[in-house]
């Protein structure tokens, strides 16, 4: 078990970097990328433009700076709304087990899952128009049933214990048992998913903008960069692979993150994830 | 197992009805005239009253929402408010290429995930475990779309193996079959490291289970002990995956049809959104969702099969 810390190392490291390189552009890049400067269009990497430029002129660099901000900045979000209403929903059916909630609520989450995230994107994107926010909205939705799931199922074996039992006759409500009791014992759990969602929630962002249902020009997103650079793909194939490689890493870090948090904060989970 | 089988059909008809009144819901019956959104600027207050009675409009939500289910239960799914055909046809010509390409690509995946998998699980810790486990831990991080223009690059453009993108038609099948090959493999490899993952963990809590002691005292050979044991009883979380995985293979298709420019339902949505032909949308998006609930059936029915444990109750 000693590569654990290692996986939970390199994943922070990587995370860590898109994070900063993210926080630092909102002050700091090092060309403005709004401004589009024909004349230095599809430079090779020089000191000037360490990655090259694109074939607008906008320094690569700073379009990928940029673009780690608009990730970070759906995944986060689209993460804060299935934790906002997931983990709430999965404590209360957890909390009135096999009840008409219980139920109400699992088979809601099933049809959830039964629309692939990018099939609701889709669907409000046909109605309302393409936008960054529409891509939170769809990426946000289908967290909503992974965290009731898994808040459900950490709380489930919670509810036969003692304790619970304890603060029951002590004359607390189901509400307030589960808030001071059961949420944060599965607390864990819930960070380990978060991190995992977070990483889909990227995926997921690049997708929709790389067809065009995220974020719009000229806000910089990888996915709208890899759209762009696929006409150039014979000429400037670097422009397609840049944006990609970035996806990766970030991807990566945040899966051996995930990995590794799961392993440190429950010993008892040590196997291979799926 | 009857018994088992109507729950499950029950299940499946609650998700379809289900599953149609959120569409129809978020296509037509949220604030907002879908007559005025399809047409557009070029809305004038007769074309606009021609579109309204052509989607019956006038009428109220409820006898709009059975037309519609109604007609996609016989078979009619409109006519193309772009196109000027009905939608059934659209979808059928289309449906040659989204569903064979579904196919090629969760084979391949099933493919290449089913022995490595199994064989992390069998020299677990050793290097060609930690070698695998790294690979899929990439293969899950890599977008399938970016892949997809990876293997363009590598394939299309540097050795000119295959074609950057389009599709022949089924009438030279080893064309087409090619033409879909490098889409399928960029769907596919992204599924198996995931699907490798869950074989590998599967396969390592049965190989942990008394019985697979009691067939190895009893003589057998490690590979025999996991081929007529373990195997078997680690398909019913994979099964669950494969599952799973269906309906992100039909979304994954929806991007990467357009990555290669290939006819298919994935690229008729897209036609559809750019047109605004919410009746194509619509009509289509319920489709694919009717096909990831009939999957998630078909896995539940091969549960029972796998399981027998699971036709009792």
């Amino acid at each position: 078990m000693s590569r654990l810390p290692t996986a939970l190392w390199i994943g922070a490291t990587l995370s860590g970097v898109f994070l900063i390189a993210a926080l630092i552009s909102l002050v700091w890049v090092p060309h403005a990328v709004d401004g589009v400067a024909i004349a230095n269009r599809l430079q090779p990497p020089s000191p000037a433009h360490w990655l090259g430029t694109d074939q607008l002129g906008r320094d690569l660099l700073s379009m990928l700076m940029v673009g780690a901000q608009t990730s970070l900045a759906v995944a986060v979000i689209a993460v804060g709304i299935g934790v906002a209403l997931g983990v709430p929903l999965g404590l209360a059916a957890a909390a009135n087990r096999g009840g008409l909630l219980d139920e109400v609520i699992m088979r809601g989450n099933d049809l959830i899952f039964a629309f692939p995230s990018l099939v609701i994107a889709i669907l409000i994107t046909a109605r309302y128009g393409p936008s960054a926010s529409n891509a939170i909205l769809a990426i946000g939705i289908f967290n909503i049933p992974v965290f009731a799931r898994v808040a459900r199922g950490a709380a489930l074996p919670l509810w036969t214990l003692d304790y619970i039992l304890a603060a029951r006759t002590a004359g607390k409500g189901k509400i307030r048992i589960s808030a001071e009791h059961i949420l944060p014992n599965i607390m864990n759990l819930l960070i380990v998913q978060a991190t995992i969602q977070f990483s889909l929630g990227i995926l997921a962002e690049a997708a929709l903008s790389y067809v065009g249902l995220g974020a719009q020009p000229p806000i910089p997103s990888w996915g709208r960069m890899l759209a762009e650079a696929q006409t150039m793909i014979y000429t400037h194939p670097m422009l397609a692979v840049l944006p990609g490689l970035a996806i990766v890493l970030m991807v990566l870090g945040l899966n051996l993150m995930g990995d590794g948090l799961r392993d440190l904060l429950d010993p008892r989970l040590r196997r291979g994830r799926a | 197992m009857l018994r088992y089988i109507l729950t499950r059909a029950f299940s499946l008809g609650l998700s379809l009805i289900l599953a149609s009144v959120v569409i129809f819901a978020l296509i037509e019956v949220i604030p907002g005239d879908p007559a005025s959104y399809m047409m557009g600027l070029n809305a004038t207050p007769e074309n606009l009253a021609a579109l309204r009675a052509e989607l019956g409009l006038d009428a109220g939500p409820m006898a709009r929402y059975l037309a519609w289910v109604g007609g996609m239960l016989t078979g009619d799914f409109g006519i193309s408010y772009t196109y000027r055909v009905p939608v059934a046809d659209l979808v059928a010509d289309r449906i040659w290429v989204s569903l064979p390409l579904a196919i090629y690509a969760l084979t391949l995946s099933t493919m290449i995930a089913f022995p490595i998998g199994i064989i992390a699980a069998a020299r677990r810790a050793t290097w060609a475990d930690h070698g695998i486990m790294g690979a899929t831990q990439l293969g899950i991080a890599v977008p399938n779309f970016w892949f997809a223009m990876l293997l363009v690059l590598v394939f299309a453009v540097n050795l000119r193996w295959f074609s950057a993108g389009g599709f022949p038609g089924w009438t030279d099948p080893a064309a087409a079959i090619k033409a879909l090959t490098l889409p399928a493999v960029a769907l596919a490899l992204p599924q198996a490291a995931i699907l490798a993952r869950v074989m590998r963990s599967a396969l390592l809590d049965t190989l942990d289970q008394d019985y697979i002691r009691t067939a190895r005292a009893k003589g057998l050979s490690r590979a025999q002990t996991i081929r007529r044991h373990a195997l078997r009883n680690a398909l019913i979380p994979v099964l669950t995956i494969i599952g799973l995985q269906f309906s992100f293979l039909i979304a994954g298709a929806i991007i990467i049809e357009n990555v290669f420019f290939l006819p298919g339902l994935g690229r008729l949505i897209f036609q559809g959104i750019t047109q605004r032909d919410l009746i194509v949308v619509e009509s289509v998006t319920m489709l694919l969702v009717f096909a990831v609930i009939l999957v998630t059936f078909l896995v539940d029915l091969a549960y029972a099969l796998v399981d027998p444990r699971l036709r009792r109750t």
